[in-house]
């Protein structure tokens, strides 16, 4: 009899349906009404029982009655609920009619939630799924370290810092910046090399000046005392200019350095002598 | 116990053949034949030791030898490291290269490149963004001038790219999210360009990076991209060139770089200012993100029908460890 099942399964023995938690003791009985394990919900202590389970999105009403208790085969009655809630509200009813207020109630409230579960199913499969994907441990500790070390080598900041410098000596950034130091650098050396070869040639035309000059001298003698001396001062004035003139040069492109000793000792000499020269050397020119 | 171990050794060479050429004087044994864990861990680390000495002791040797030959020593020999090791692609491009100077010239970057169009972008995630990637969302649209943020309310990506086509933007990207922190990244050229996947991780925030600069200004920022050489190394190139304005504003002195290590690219935002024409200093302002590229496919996007340029196969690909595809 019931009772006795229940006094022997459900409350002290094992029931292997029972789940036990610390608040609350539920029953994994597929035809379970309310899912716990009660005197009332048990399926197995009652011999007049119902239930509402769905399949593949239709719902059935099961019903267990007295009757066919020793036939297990044909224990389990089955129904055909309608697709209509209310429809299939009132089915229950006239299904259950006489039945315990209890497990009526229970079934309407079970159904209710099932086709509420059924809408929100059939919602969601519009709409788009998050495709779940399994990370695989190995793999994802080996990205992580391959990242750390590609990191390392990477040296962010210093190719950062390059390349930028880069884009500013190919000249990129225009005149925004004015760095004129190394303008100044590269445009004296730049001076550097075309002074070096200026001077060769200016040594080269001097040499000719100078051969000129010594001639023009040896005609002169012959003319004008005077022209003589200064030609022949002219001459040697000139070379010293154009030394002074090399040097003036060097350290033009030397830039910055101050003019050095030597340079300084022979800008006084310089200066008077080269004003009073350059007239007489165009007149004579 | 030095003969208790010592026996087992010869016993395993006594119990060959005889051979009197193989005959080792004195009989050793191996360091992993002993039973005893104990012990067996003690003579390994005395082997270790011993085998360190070694190693020092060959470098000083060697470094004296050095010393001595002065200016005839042999060059200093150059250490091996990945990027020198790595596998030759046959696809990285030669500067000079014409056929991939024409490609470039006719594939779907080409109106970008050429001026006809001025880059617009949209930014959005998937479904219910938590609050880091909002806050990363935003983040990112300063840093892409031009671009907006909206929020994703479950509208399917094949229905909003037609729309973004009428509305004239150039780019989508989409961030995945996953357990609240971003970690994908789609980017979709519009007008049928192609679509990359990128797989997004350590992403920093403005407020997580050690940097106290202020924030992004609405300059447009210059890009560098560093170490893209394969074929399809610059197309993702030039996929990300085309998120940003032609003309960088130098006044502005902010730059984004995508820096392509081993097949991650490294994405940071400076700003930068030159202290002298050999220096230069950075500071890191902006968010930063390390991508990892999944797929490459031709059209928009379309997972199903699409033809994928480039599928990252972790069989086939990840077999070798100094082979790099980008």
């Amino acid at each position: 009899s019931p009772q006795v099942i229940w006094d022997t399964l459900g409350n002290r023995q094992f029931c292997s349906y029972k789940i036990t938690t610390k608040t609350q003791n539920f029953c994994r009985n597929e035809y379970n009404l309310t899912g716990l394990c009660n005197r009332s919900s048990c399926p197995l202590a009652n011999s007049q029982y119902a239930t509402v389970r769905e399949e593949k999105g239709r719902c059935y009403l099961y019903m267990k009655t007295i009757e066919r208790a020793p036939f297990p085969r044909r224990l389990w009655e089955r129904v055909l609920l309608s697709k209509n809630y209310e429809k299939a509200l009132e089915e229950i009813d006239e299904n259950l009619i006489y039945w315990p207020r209890f497990i009526r109630h229970k079934c309407k409230q079970r159904f209710t939630k099932i086709t509420q579960y059924l809408i929100r199913i059939r919602k969601l499969t519009l709409k788009r799924q998050r495709k779940l994907v399994p990370l695989r441990r190995k793999i994802e500790r080996r990205e992580k370290r391959r990242e750390e070390k590609a990191l390392v080598a990477a040296q962010l900041d210093n190719a950062i810092e390059k390349e930028l410098l880069e884009r500013l000596k190919q000249d990129t950034y225009g005149d925004i910046y004015n760095f004129p130091i190394h303008a100044f650098d590269k445009a004296l050396q730049q001076q550097d090399v075309e002074s070096e070869s200026e001077s060769d040639a200016e040594k080269e035309e001097d040499e000719d000046v100078d051969k000129r000059e010594f001639v023009e001298a040896d005609d002169s003698e012959l003319s004008d005392f005077e022209d003589m001396d200064k030609l022949e001062t002219s001459s040697e004035e000139e070379q010293e200019e154009e030394e002074e003139v090399e040097k003036v040069s060097h350290s033009k492109s030397k830039g910055k350095t101050p003019l050095k000793g030597p340079g300084r000792r022979k800008r006084p000499y310089i200066e008077i002598e080269y004003e009073e020269e350059t007239e007489p050397a165009t007149k004579s020119k | 116990a030095g003969d208790g171990s010592g026996q087992p050794g010869s016993a395993a060479e006594g119990g060959g053949p005889p051979a009197p050429q193989r005959v080792l004087f004195p009989p050793t044994f191996s360091v992993s034949e002993i039973k005893n864990k104990q012990r067996r861990h003690f003579m390994f680390l005395r082997w270790k030791q011993q085998q360190r000495k070694e190693k020092l002791a060959a470098k000083k040797k060697r470094r004296k030898e050095r010393e001595a030959l002065g200016d005839k020593a042999p060059p200093k020999a150059i250490p091996k490291t990945i990027e020198n090791q790595r596998v030759y692609d046959e696809t990285t491009v030669d500067p000079n290269d014409e056929e991939v100077a024409f490609d470039e010239a006719t594939d779907e970057f080409a109106p970008y490149f050429n001026r006809q169009t001025v880059p617009k972008i949209l930014i959005t995630t998937s479904d219910r963004p938590r609050g880091r990637t909002v806050r990363f969302c935003e983040q990112l649209s300063t840093v892409l001038p031009n671009s907006h943020v909206y929020y994703r309310r479950g509208l399917a990506l094949k229905r909003i790219i037609p729309q973004c086509i009428a509305r004239d933007f150039t780019d989508l990207i989409v961030i995945n999210e996953d357990r609240n922190i971003p970690n994908g990244l789609l980017l979709s050229h519009l007008p049928d360009g192609p679509t990359a996947h990128f797989r997004m991780s350590s992403v920093r925030l403005r407020k997580e990076i050690k940097r106290k600069g202020k924030e992004p200004t609405e300059h447009a920022p210059e890009v560098i991209l560093n170490n893209f050489t394969t074929r399809l190394g610059h197309s993702i190139g030039r996929m990300f060139a085309s998120l940003f304005p032609h003309d960088p504003q130098f006044t502005g002195r902010q730059v984004a770089t995508f820096h392509n290590q081993r097949d991650y690219i490294f994405f940071r935002f400076h700003r930068y200012i030159f202290k002298s024409e050999k220096k230069v200093g950075i500071q890191e302002l902006g968010p930063r993100f390390t991508l990892k590229l999944r797929s490459l496919q031709k059209g928009t996007f379309d997972s199903k029908f699409g033809e994928y340029e480039w599928i990252h196969k972790r069989r086939e690909m990840d077999t070798s460890r100094r082979k790099f595809h980008l």
